[in-house]
């Protein structure tokens, strides 16, 4: 595993993140990659919540907002945006 | 004159109504699915020569999250077997529509692909290589715009076909990790033994690795036994599967 990889919680508005695991479990780990949560696939972080929590991703051209609690169980390397 | 059964699935919004109304007319009734509170509607109507039974099923983005709607439309295609499962696509969203596509073809080989809206796609600069659709996906691919009631014969000439026998589709086989391709083929003569042919014994042995209770709940309910012995044999993978 690549230490580059942060979770999507810690990542900064407007980049771009290549997905390499998704450690939430459960049917909720199955609805994420029905989203698109998937290893291999690009989440861009779209906005922030004034208390950073939850967090808005744009994933397969759908924006979907995530608690902190399943975010940072979602990890990736930046990939791009323009928030770097 | 022989009645063929076919079952309408998709994500919610892709016309999967439109183009039930458009086949069906009037000839159709609504109500619910037995113990549940999610839709049904049922239409029967003829073309060319052969009459046709069609279920509307709810829209989905999955059929594994277990919610009534997906274990509707889950239930419906694994028990029910129609002969034919069109799985209706928005020609404007089909990175993720796609999802839903592969796992019904994991259920079924009789599956035709429809790409819906393509009105919709076209006016967007949208172009969709239908023939490279259905070589990867292995099963007719056809575009219409069930709303201008346009490729309506195109589509019911692939479903009439599949549902003949005429063609008999190979659908992509989804290949995954090696340590779960073992445990599948590891399963798969239990739940030949157990539950016969009648079901596609590949994707029971990957809902067993998943481990869907919901599943095996409707499997127990289906068998009318308290307990379905290829429950003792699930080996306790938690991971969920993913395409
Ligand atoms: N442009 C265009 N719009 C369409 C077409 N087919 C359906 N629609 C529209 O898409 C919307 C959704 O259609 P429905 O038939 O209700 O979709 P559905 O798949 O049954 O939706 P659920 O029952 O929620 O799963 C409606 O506003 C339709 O008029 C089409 O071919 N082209
Ligand atoms: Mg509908």
């Amino acid at each position: 595993m690549s230490t580059s990889s942060i979770p999507l919680s810690d990542a900064a508005t407007g980049s771009q993140i290549c997905l390499d695991r998704i450690e939430v479990q459960g049917v909720l780990r199955r609805r994420l990659l029905d989203l698109g949560f998937v290893p291999g696939n690009i989440v861009e972080v779209v906005q922030k919540s004034p208390l950073g929590d939850p967090i808005a991703f744009r994933v397969n051209h759908t924006m979907i907002a995530l608690r902190k609690e399943e975010s940072s169980l979602i990890f990736g390397e930046y990939v791009g945006g323009d928030s770097l | 004159m022989r009645t063929y059964t076919i079952a309408l699935a998709g994500n919610p919004n892709t016309g999967k109504s439109t183009l039930f109304n458009t086949l069906t007319g009037l000839r159709q009734h609504t109500g619910n699915w037995a113990g549940k509170t999610v839709l049904m509607a049922e239409g029967e109507f003829t073309y060319g020569k052969s009459a046709f039974r069609m279920i509307d099923l709810p829209g989905t983005y999955s059929l594994y999250s277990n919610s009534a709607d997906e274990e509707v439309a889950r239930d419906y295609i694994i028990f029910e077997q129609p002969d034919v499962t069109i799985v209706v696509l928005d020609a404007t969203s089909l990175e993720r529509n796609l999802n839903l596509a592969l796992q019904v073809l994991e259920m079924t080989s009789r599956v035709v692909v429809c790409v819906n809206l393509i009105d919709e796609a076209k006016k967007r600069g949208v172009r969709i290589d239908l023939q490279m659709i259905s070589k990867r996906l292995g099963v007719p691919c056809v575009a219409i715009s069930a709303r201008n009631k346009i490729g309506i014969d195109a589509l019911m000439e692939q479903v009439e076909k599949v549902a003949s026998g005429e063609i008999s589709p190979e659908p992509v086989q989804i290949p995954y990790s090696k340590e779960i391709e073992e445990k599948v083929k590891e399963l798969q003569p239990i739940i030949a033994q157990t539950l016969g042919t009648r079901f596609p014994t590949r994707w029971i042995a990957l809902r067993l690795l998943d481990g869907d209770e919901g599943l095996l709940k409707s499997l127990r309910e289906r068998m009318q036994e308290p307990t379905v012995p290829v429950k003792r044999e699930r080996i306790g993978h938690e991971q969920t599967i993913c395409h």
